[in-house]
């Protein structure tokens, strides 16, 4: 029937790879054990070329590991090699430079056969709760503190899995079950993958999958180029300093737009950190990637040839190209900077397009829980590790405010306290929006959060944070304010730290401001009629539509006469 | 159940309002629009229809039925009661936050939906629970009263209450409850841990706001409809139908109004069910296609499938997140924007996309001839010529094939270079993937394979479109029977009156408590017998129980249904060999040496379903009488091939067609592919098998 049958074909097909990797990622989520998978939906899911080009990935996932992950089959069909990828075979690796960015993240890849011969690979990838070392956290000095090294390997020869390389994960990582349950997760989840796509081979009758992936390869080619070259052309630089761990980073990029590529060049950047905090350039180039696609491309599916025109550079130990064997654990901090630094930049030549600066990385934290040492415990005290993930304020847009409380760059979600809490004896006495810690704008920041963390009685605990933005809140755009700095202390008024692990005495809260994001154009130029919203609702307090946004006394009174009454403005 | 047989089912859909009539095996329907100010006015004038069309009077009516998207409609639109809730100090943005996630990762200007409460209709009061059920701060009722005065002093309607781990223990709950009472009499007062006792703050919160944030209006929409149905002369009971596809009393109806959300749907999965219960299928997927959407759902041994969270009024492109989550039991489907006015564009990366916009039925697809110029998929089944242009609902719309061309050429073709035909092809392969696509998606999160499925058809534009879609699912056997216009309607019929119960109690199967969970059973059983028996008093009613469980340290249960003996005597390793079975099924392998633990309780309460009379499966009995030939596109040919058309009432029994053939009724139009053949049925149904 011609091409254009063949065309309508091609459609259905992509269509149908794309819901492949879907239920492959769903599959993952339904059977992980760790809460970043499965509450958080921190992995990604995927499908290659034999030439470890993607061509499909979950939009199930998060950034992070979606462009990470694009580069990794490649290194797999490289250390593998071609002679040696047979049928049943099952490859795993947690390498921070060929997999994404950090030992918590395992990768599988399985190689797809189809009537004896090799037509493709899955990929998916899932961060782990614990991986042995020190734990989860920015401590390490290098990344041999940080847990066990899992090298591109076998998992399953031929079907046979390795039961040595299992005995040797088993020994080094603190809860064994789960993290072997979730290997296994991310086998059947590949698994899922395979079985799907060789069912749409047979329904086809394709032998093999070059005509798709050509379609489809080219298809995005084409309409990434054509997103380009309708770009002003030229070049900006863009900066950002945030806290570190000790010592502020500086994160620089040179932007330039040329015709058929964006050029993101990160020379300048602060080097590598002495604790965990850095970055592999693949984190780097996911999130600088995802922020230029979000500005530019936002509809045009993630694979091979969508993510080529996005090209990144650094420095070699540069904080955002940090080599073997510095500490990565929370490479994620300076990764989830990426976008506001890049948006800095792009915002020069494509102005009225980004939003301001927001939360920037998400805010974790994890709690290590024991009986009190300081007093004889009760009985039923136990030890347990709980991990949440928050989110501060995203950054005001051109056109609407910022997001309250809401994950940006990173696309993980939080889990309901209620589940934490059943998770160990920690209690979350506080979880709720942060009034005037949106900067002011014409476009308002979003508002960041407040929490409280305690211990059921009889407990004291370690405090891992995860935390930016204290010294260096988020900036805003075109006269906008920024928005409001992270803070952290206990209730009797201990300060502690940003980030690090930090000893908390029995019957003591950790009290949490979690950063807003910051405002975008003049304030005064605000809706009136915006102002008296977020003051009805209590985003601002009376104090703040006064001094920032000019709001007369009059109207203050006569918006809260309304409140008594429950009334929405 | 009643002495009279005379039965009424009325679904209130957001164009029509279907009516049915059922008399001693007879059954007369109609429909009539819908008269969105005042609804039980089209409720009247439909039965006053079907009465006359039986020729009976309405107090002739043994029982009334009733299904409604109103409450669903309530949520969307906004058009709720102003309402309050009450939570704990601490947790006052628990419904605005969300999960904290952006459910379409690459739109900078996304924008959340807005809670259904604004920031300044929740208060907080101090109080606290824990994981356990154990009182970390105790409520002090003098605060309560002061926080209530404030509300009282607003003027809220209603007020819901939810207070953190209260599935655990209410006590926190009922004395803000009490206090409301005393001192807003008039206020309607609903509780997170009556609505939907069930872990996850969120969704209870939600769910318990959205109760009692349409319950002024359903209470007074059903007390209205009671009212005018009595002015008639109805004496009989009447019921709701609700979303776990069982029916509940008026008066239940109204105190959790929240379960009338997509009772209409679950009415046509009951309808499906009692389809496959006559031929004895215990595997079903059930395709119901209207104008605007296509809802899909597996039903097993003639149950459908239930769910105990769903997401209601999706905002962006029906997208998975976009909505609010009601946690209620619900009957499981999954809804995509696909339906017979669904309109086709061209994106960026050259391809044909469908839906979610739809045409409506103003101006409607481009054939209409009332000014639509957009392509919908209603355009592109006639440029194949699934449809007769001369003969589109009875003959009553006229369409116009040449507009469908324009327009299909217009925006697909000349982007694309394609003719219209290609264009029209390209499109309803699109539309009947992204339906694929649904079902195969929801059949893996359910561990089923669909080629062991027969599908049953109905709603206006299923009939079209279910002989492709079983082609491209490998399913077999389709069923498409008599009624699928008014499907919900029938299917309300069919439903036994059914309350579900449950609870979240966490138990480590290491740390198994037969007696505590006999009592927590018993106790669930209970609750849910007494709902099910203050709608009839003499029923056999059955219990059914459930239990969710997972290896400890997973986030997603599998339900595990219990049988009578594991309530009455519960026994650890056989809850552990049952979870092990139900976990291999779905995912292929269990994982050695982990505990095991139950989450949730449930037990539901049902009278016995409706006997369906079984078919005997006709025999071939000849050829059915042909009424015209034309050409009509065969997408798996790729080709036009000579088509005969047969007329779906000329069909006796055991007559039977070979594919391709289009089978025409007034309604709608059954589409054989070539690869198909169908035979009527006993029952009307027409039976379409693949060929050899």
């Amino acid at each position: 029937m011609g091409q254009e049958h063949s065309n309508v074909a091609y459609q259905v097909m992509w269509n149908r790879l794309i819901s492949v990797v879907e239920e492959q990622a769903q599959a993952l989520v339904r059977t992980a054990f760790s809460t970043s998978v499965r509450e958080a939906g921190d992995l990604s899911a995927g499908v290659y070329d034999t030439h470890g080009q993607m061509l499909a990935q979950a939009v199930t996932g998060t950034p992070g590991h979606v462009n990470a992950m694009a580069d990794a089959v490649a290194h797999f069909i490289r250390r593998i090699g071609r002679q040696n990828i047979f049928e049943g075979d099952i490859y795993i690796t947690n390498d921070p430079w060929e997999g994404t960015g950090h030992l918590h993240d395992i990768t599988m890849v399985t190689p797809s056969f189809h009537n004896g011969l090799l037509v493709g690979f899955f990929a998916c990838t899932a961060h782990i709760v614990d991986i042995g070392g020190r734990g989860f956290g920015a401590d390490a000095a290098s990344v041999y503190e940080e847990g066990l090294y899992i090298p591109i390997m076998k998992f399953a020869a031929g079907g046979d899995v390795d039961q040595t390389l299992v005995q040797i994960i088993r020994g080094n990582v603190r809860a064994p079950d789960q993290l072997i349950g979730d290997i296994y997760a991310l086998a059947t989840c590949n698994e899922i993958g395979h079985r799907r796509l060789i069912d749409m081979m047979r329904e086809f009758g394709l032998d093999d999958l070059d005509g798709i992936a050509g379609f489809i390869l080219e298809n995005s080619r084409r309409a990434t180029l054509e997103r380009i070259a309708a770009l002003p052309p030229g070049e900006a630089c863009g900066e950002m300093t945030v806290d570190g761990f000790d010592t502020p980073i500086t994160l620089r990029v040179r932007l330039t737009i040329e015709k058929d590529r964006i050029l993101s060049d990160f020379s300048g950047t602060s080097g590598v950190d002495k604790k965990g905090i850095n970055c592999p350039l693949v984190y780097t180039k996911a999130y600088a990637c995802y922020g230029l696609k979000c500005a530019v491309a936002p509809e045009i599916p993630n694979n091979a040839a969508s993510l080529a025109p996005f090209e990144v550079s650094a420095e070699a130990n540069s904080i955002v190209h940090a080599l073997h064997p510095a500490p990565v654990a929370l490479r994620h901090i300076v990764g989830h900077f990426v976008p506001d630094a890049v948006y800095n930049a792009l915002d020069k030549l494509l102005p009225g397009v980004v939003p301001a600066e927001g939360a920037g990385c998400l805010c974790n934290f994890q709690v290590s829980l024991r009986p009190r040492t300081d007093a004889p415990a009760p009985v039923d005290a136990v030890r347990s590790e709980v991990l949440t993930f928050n989110s501060g304020g995203s950054g005001a847009r051109p056109e609407h405010d910022g997001l309250n409380a809401t994950a940006f760059p990173s696309g993980v979600m939080t889990m309901p306290i209620e589940a934490t809490e059943h998770a160990g004896p920690v209690i979350i006495w506080r979880k709720e929006l942060r009034p005037d810690s949106g900067g002011a704008g014409r476009q308002r920041g979003g508002l960041g959060q407040y929490m409280e963390v305690g211990a059921r009685d009889g407990h004291e605990f370690d405090f891992q944070a995860m935390f930016d933005r204290v010294d260096h809140p988020a900036r805003g755009r075109r006269g906008g304010a920024p928005g409001a700095p992270t803070t952290i202390a206990q209730d009797n008024g201990t300060s502690m730290r940003g980030k690090g692990k930090q000893f908390v005495a029995h019957g003591r809260k950790v009290v949490l401001a979690f950063p807003g994001g910051a405002g975008y154009g003049d304030p005064a130029g605000r809706d009136k009629a915006l102002v008296k919203r977020d003051l009805a609702r209590g985003y601002i307090s009376a104090r703040v539509a006064a001094s920032e946004y000019g709001l007369s006394d009059d109207d203050i009174a006569a918006v809260q006469r309304t409140l008594r009454l429950g009334e929405d403005i | 159940m009643t002495s009279s047989s005379i039965r009424l089912g009325v679904d209130i859909g957001g164009t029509f309002t279907d009516v049915v009539l059922e008399t001693d095996g007879n059954a007369f329907s109609t429909k009539v629009l819908t008269t969105y100010s005042a609804p039980e006015i089209a409720i009247i004038d439909g039965m006053h229809q079907v009465c006359a069309k039986a020729g009976v009077h309405p107090s002739d009516i043994g029982q009334i039925i009733h299904g409604t998207t109103l409450a669903t409609n309530a949520l969307i639109e906004r058009r709720g009661a102003k309402t309050a809730l009450i939570t704990t100090q601490g947790f006052r943005d628990v419904i605005e936050m969300r999960t904290e996630s952006r459910f379409e990762q690459y739109d900078l200007n996304l924008n959340l939906p807005e809670p259904l409460l604004p920031r300044q209709r929740r208060y907080t009061v101090a109080e606290r629970v824990d994981a356990r059920g154990d009182v970390l701060i105790a409520i002090d009722r003098a605060q309560v009263e002061k926080v209530v005065e404030q509300i009282a002093g607003a003027g809220f309607e209603s007020v819901a209450i939810g207070l953190i781990h209260s599935y655990l223990n209410d006590a926190h709950e009922r004395l803000v409850a009490e206090v409301v009472a005393e001192k807003m009499p008039g206020a309607m007062i609903s509780l997170s841990a009556e609505v939907s006792p069930q872990m996850r703050e969120y969704e209870r919160f939600n769910t318990v706001v959205a109760n009692a944030y349409i319950k002024p209006l359903m209470k007074s929409y059903l007390g209205r409809l009671e009212g005018r149905l009595r002015d008639e002369g109805i004496t009989c009971r009447i019921f709701l139908m609700h979303s776990g596809g069982g029916i509940m009393s008026l008066e239940n109806a109204a105190e959790f109004p929240v379960r009338l959300v997509e009772s209409g749907p679950a009415g046509g999965a009951v309808f499906a069910a009692h389809i496959a219960a006559r031929y004895g299928l215990n595997k079903v997927l059930s395709f119901d296609m209207g104008g605007t959407t296509a809802k899909i759902c597996l039903i097993k041994n003639q149950t459908p499938k239930t769910s105990r969270v769903f997401e209601v009024a999706r905002t962006y492109r029906f997208k998975k997140g976009s909505g609010m989550p009601i946690s209620i039991p619900v009957i499981d489907m999954v809804e995509i924007g696909a339906g017979g006015g669904s309109l086709a564009h061209v994106d960026a990366l050259r391809q044909i996309r469908v839906g979610p916009e739809s045409a409506g039925s103003e101006p409607g697809p481009a054939c209409y001839g009332r000014g639509g110029d957009k392509p919908a998929v209603t355009d592109a089944d006639l440029v194949l010529c699934r449809l007769d242009p001369d003969n589109f609902a009875g003959g009553s719309i006229p369409l116009h094939p040449a507009r469908s061309k324009a327009a299909l050429a217009a925006v697909v073709g000349d982007v694309l270079d394609m003719d219209a035909t290609t264009a029209a092809f390209g499109l309803a392969e699109v539309v009947d993937e992204n339906m694929a696509n649904a079902a195969r998606v929801h059949a893996v999160e359910n561990g089923e394979d669909l080629s062991e499925y027969t599908m049953i058809a109905f709603g206006g534009a299923a009939p079209l479109h279910a002989g492709r879609l079983c082609e491209k699912l490998g399913v077999d056997r389709l069923l498409v029977p008599p009624g699928a216009g008014v499907g919900s309607a029938i299917g309300f019929l069919r439903a036994p009156i059914s309350f579900e119960a449950n609870r979240s109690v966490y138990m480590k199967l290491s740390d198994f408590d037969g007696d505590k969970i006999k009592s927590l059973l018993v106790e669930l059983q209970s609750e849910a017998v007494g709902f099910v028996r203050s709608c009839d008093a003499t029923a056999d009613i059955l219990s059914q129980f459930k239990v969710y469980m997972r290896y400890t340290g997973q986030g997603w249960e599998i339900p595990v249904v219990l049988g009578e003996n594991d309530a009455r005597a519960p026994d650890a390793t056989r809850f552990e060999r049952l979870f092990e079975e139900n976990y291999t099924r779905l995912f292929g392998r269990t994982v050695q040496g982990l505990d095991v633990e139950i989450t949730v309780w449930s037990v539901n309460a049902t009278t016995p379903a409706e006997k369906a009379a079984a078919v005997a499966t006709a025999k071939t009995a000849g050829a059915a009488p042909v009424a015209a030939q034309r050409q009509m596109f065969d997408p798996a040919k790729s080709d036009y091939l000579d088509t005969c058309v047969v007329r779906r009432d000329a069909m006796e029994t055991g007559a039977n067609i070979a594919g391709p053939a289009a089978i025409t009724e007034d309604e709608t139009t059954i589409i054989v592919p070539s690869s198909r053949t169908a035979i009527r049925q006993p029952d009307g149904c027409i039976d379409v098998i693949r060929k050899g």
